[in-house]
């Protein structure tokens, strides 16, 4: 089936079968491959997205509930990588493997939206549903902690070197 | 941008590795691929080896040889690179390797090796690169090599005070023989003839280097196994029988292939071979969801062989029986067991048990591969290529010099991708199908079809006698095998280990700290009881056995033997972090301490847990404190390891089992196999304690000794004495 909604603030329109979840028409139909797949029911979290704001996984969406609603993904999430989360992500180095980071990165700007201050009750809650396999609970929490403050105005220092290609 | 002058094609540099069985490690220079017609010139790099080019802009391009899973090796062998080349870390960026042992010496992400069997090398790599820029600024000014120095990628003739920066160098450079080397691949550190840095002069090692894809995870860039995508390409599902080994007798090709979407269905053979290809059925289609559809319409008619008959209550219950019955082996005897016993003036007996586990990296497994004109292209998240392309060379009858390999980034290793199971279902299906296939498992796949971390049983009986001394030890093992010297053997004069073999048909791997992860608990744990028994504080009793008179090793010698004043070291230094004694702790909460020796790391733990009445467990606080040799490479990445290497521990003892029932895995996904999450987490502290000793491994050797920590801390705050893990709702009333 045709259906047309927006991702990251552009219209597309796509041709599906019906019953695709949103995170296959991310990943293999709009080559959107930051949204990631890890468990396909709902329970790691790895396919977080945000739906009018609101974080959902994408892998129980399916197409025919598409028409007209807004996606952001990761890659919307800022046009140049400098969310505070993402700035405050790579300042404190939280990634291992880096495969979950993406969803616990849309799980926590959801959670920033709310709360201007979060606190670790509030991280509690809102990441619970986002499994990192590397455990880098620690250091999630420390971000999104920092990431709060840039958001209110604390300085951020600027992006580490030393990308790769 | 200058255009330096053309160099001539030749090897700059051969590094032959004498130990280790005569490996013929070639790092060769290699000019880029030449510029296609029409494009714009490009200056040439100067391509000292096969690990480093250099732009004359200054830009240093470091290659990443080893697969990076997670455990920040992309990071921190660039690093070492760079700190012996002189550069700053700011002017480098990293390439990952292609799969490619004569350019790039074995390459594999295992057994906390990467480190030590690259850091001299590494070092080398960087220092003979260096050698050669300090050699060309020399012959530019005519001055000596020896009244040259370096700094942030620059020469300096500081007498004449002139300063080139390597860019401009790189002409000269190339014209510069290279200095011989011989890299420590296995042997003996400081073969080398080339100058290293003095390690106080380090300016990169040791210090906080965020990883070098950070940016690209944090913004979505593709970098995974599961995000390659190649022209043409199609998506495939491979089902195979439940039991393990089982095989196809017949299937609903023809429906399958009516399906839409579906471009080719077809069974595959297999062979027996747990870790090799299996048999099944795959279904290519134009979308992996249409594949994935047609599969739900899957009816295959199995033959499940014998394994169907085993299950978890099964072995519980053999095990049960061997346990009665003399040990088949006696694999060490020190002193006299059942005099010591006897003799004892305070004796612990206990059964414990570990189940299999499972490693569910987030990234199931899955494989890209394309066959064409004989050759195959693959796109693999493994750890270990090499044998990967043996195993599709000798499966499928491709010379290994027509298989190419590209290394993804792998979304968690943990020993899962030492296995290339998917690798050869891939380049198999992609090879029947006529098409370029990405081959991606389900989660439940992942489940059902792991490489599990062995099961266990022991059966312990111990005694200390009236000064409180642990004299006698006595440990029947029922599953497979344990090493002469594990310890606590050496440490104690009467000391009995025997095994007994429970034989079944569930594929067994490498899971972090393969062993270690289990042994721990069993060890420390039964320590923890002796140490109550014999009425002493848990943690200076250990100094104490640690102390004890050692007993002659059996069995041939081992360089990775533990040593115990390295080990009393990070107890101590755990006991002086994490206040072991010095608090005043609430009822219902409690310390437990543990060490463990694993992959040549030392590590002490300490948990603080706390359990309410009605049984809710709390872990409040991890301290880590380890040894690992005389430098750490990245500093981060070193905490993070050991914070993620104590969380996941935890995560393994509180609820990861896998079962087995009619010789399947019971669980299907992340509802019935729990990791852990947020909230539970507890705040890890990570301390180093810096020996005289070669730098080792970090991935694994940090988890062990957090889950006997744990149980440990469990029995202060409650009484109840953990033998069984996973911990699960044993608190519970």
């Amino acid at each position: 089936m045709s259906v047309s909604f927006k991702v990251n603030g552009k219209a597309v329109t796509v041709d599906a079968p019906s019953d695709m979840p949103l995170l296959w028409v991310l990943r293999d139909v709009l080559d959107l491959k930051g949204t990631k797949f890890g468990c396909g029911v709902a329970q790691c979290g790895a396919c977080t997205v945000h739906l009018k704001g609101v974080p959902v996984r994408s892998c129980q969406i399916p197409v025919s509930s598409l028409n007209g609603l807004e996606i952001t993904t990761i890659e919307g999430l800022s046009t140049d990588g400098t969310h505070p989360l993402q700035i405050a992500w790579q300042e404190i180095d939280v990634p291992q493997c880096g495969y979950c980071q993406a969803g616990q990165i849309m799980s926590a700007a959801a959670l920033l939206e709310q709360k201007k201050k979060p606190t670790d009750a509030d991280i509690d809650q809102a990441m619970g549903g986002n499994i990192c396999r590397c455990a880098t609970y620690n250091r999630i929490r420390k971000a999104i902690h920092r990431a709060a403050d840039i958001k209110n105005g604390g300085a951020s220092t600027t992006a580490p070197s030393g990308a790769a290609k | 941008m200058t255009i330096s002058p053309i160099v001539d094609r030749r090897d700059f540099l051969r590094v032959i590795a004498v130990a280790g069985g005569g490996v013929l490690f070639g790092a060769y220079a290699r000019r880029l691929d030449a510029a296609p017609a029409g494009a714009p010139l490009v200056a040439d790099p100067f391509v000292p080896n096969a690990f480093i080019r250099i732009m004359p802009d200054g830009k240093v391009t470091i290659i990443g040889k080893n697969p990076e899973g997670g455990q920040g090796i992309k990071t921190s062998l660039p690093m070492i690179i760079a700190e012996e080349l002189d550069v700053d870390w700011k002017m480098v960026t990293v390439e990952q390797a292609i799969s490619d042992q004569s350019k790039y010496g074995v390459q594999f992400e295992g057994g906390s090796l990467s480190t030590p069997m690259n850091y001299d090398l590494m070092r080398q790599i960087g220092a003979s690169a260096r050698f050669m820029l300090v050699a060309a600024a020399a012959k530019t000014w005519g001055v000596p090599d020896s009244e040259c120095t370096t700094a942030h990628g620059a020469v300096t003739h500081a007498a004449s005070k002139r300063t080139l920066p390597y860019g401009k160098l790189l002409a000269t450079a190339a014209t510069i023989t290279p200095p011989e080397m011989v890299p420590a691949v296995n042997g003996p550190p400081g073969v080398s003839k080339l100058a290293l840095k003095d390690p106080k002069n380090f300016k990169i090692l040791g210090t906080r280097v965020p990883q070098v894809d950070d940016k690209k995870i944090v913004t979505g860039k593709p970098l995974f196994g599961i995000d390659v995508v190649v022209p043409n390409m199609h998506y495939a599902v491979f089902e195979k029988c439940a039991v393990f080994g089982g095989k196809v007798v017949s299937a609903n090709i023809d429906r399958i292939k009516a399906m839409p979407g579906v471009k080719a269905a077809f069974v595959v053979e297999g062979g027996d071979a747990l870790d090799g290809l299996l048999s099944g059925v795959a279904i290519v289609a134009d979308s992996w969801w249409h594949a994935k559809t047609a599969r739900a319409q899957l009816q295959i008619t199995w033959n499940e062989g014998a394994t169907a008959q085993e299950s978890s209550e099964g072995y519980t219950k053999r095990a049960t029986e061997l346990s009665k019955l003399p040990a088949e082996k006696v694999v060490r005897k020190d002193g006299d067991i059942d005099a010591a016993l006897k003799g004892a003036a305070h004796t612990a007996e206990g059964a414990y048990y570990y189940p299999f586990i499972s490693h569910a990296t987030l990234e199931p497994q899955n494989c890209t591969a394309n066959f064409k004109d004989g050759k195959l292209e693959i796109w693999a998240p493994t750890q270990m290529p090499q044998p990967g392309r043996q195993l599709v060379s000798k499966t499928m009858g491709i010379a290994e010099n027509d298989i190419t390999i590209h290394l993804t980034r792998i979304g968690g290793g943990f020993g899962r991708r030492l296995k290339n199971d998917y690798m050869v279902e891939a380049a198999w299906i992609a090879r029947q199908a006529g098409l370029p296939v990405k081959l991606l498992w389900t989660r439940e796949d992942d489940m059902h079809h792991d490489h599990y971390r062995q099961a266990g049983y022991y059966w312990l009986k111990g005694g200390v006698d009236a000064k409180g001394a642990l004299v006698a030890w006595r440990n029947h093992f029922v599953m497979d095998s344990v090493a002469a010297n594990q310890f606590p053997a050496r440490f104690i004069p009467n000391y009995q280990l025997e095994t007994s073999a429970l034989p079944h048909g569930v594929p067994i791997g490498a899971l972090r700290a393969p062993g270690s992860n289990g042994l721990a608990f069993v060890i420390q744990s039964f320590i923890d009881e002796l140490a109550h028994a014999a009425g002493k504080d848990p943690l200076q009793f250990r100094i104490d056995l640690l102390s004890q008179t050692l007993v002659a090793s059996t069995g041939p010698a081992d360089a990775r033997i533990m040593d115990a004043e390295r080990m009393k070291g990070v107890l101590e230094l755990v006991r002086e972090k994490s206040g072991w004694g010095k608090k005043k702790l609430p009822k219902g909460t409690g310390m437990g301490v543990a060490f463990h020796f694993s992959h040549a790391g030392y590590f002490a733990e300490v948990v603080q847990a706390t359990v309410s009445a009605k049984g809710v467990l709390k872990i409040d606080k991890v301290w880590v404190a380890g040894d690992i040799g005389r430098q750490i490479t990245n500093l981060s990445g070193a905490e993070n390891q050991g914070q993620g290497a104590a969380i996941d521990g935890i995560s393994e003892a509180l609820g990861q089992e896998i079962t087995i029932n009619a010789g399947r895995v019971v669980q299907n996904n992340f509802d019935s196999y729990q990791l852990i999450r947020m909230p539970v987490a507890p705040p890890v502290e990570v301390h180093f304690r810096l020996t005289d000793n070669p730098p080792t491994g970090l991935g694994e050797p940090a988890l062990p000794p957090v889950i006997p920590a744990l149980c440990n801390a469990i029995f202060e705050a409650t009484g109840k004495r953990i033998r069984s893990l996973p911990i699960g709702t044993q608190l519970n009333g």
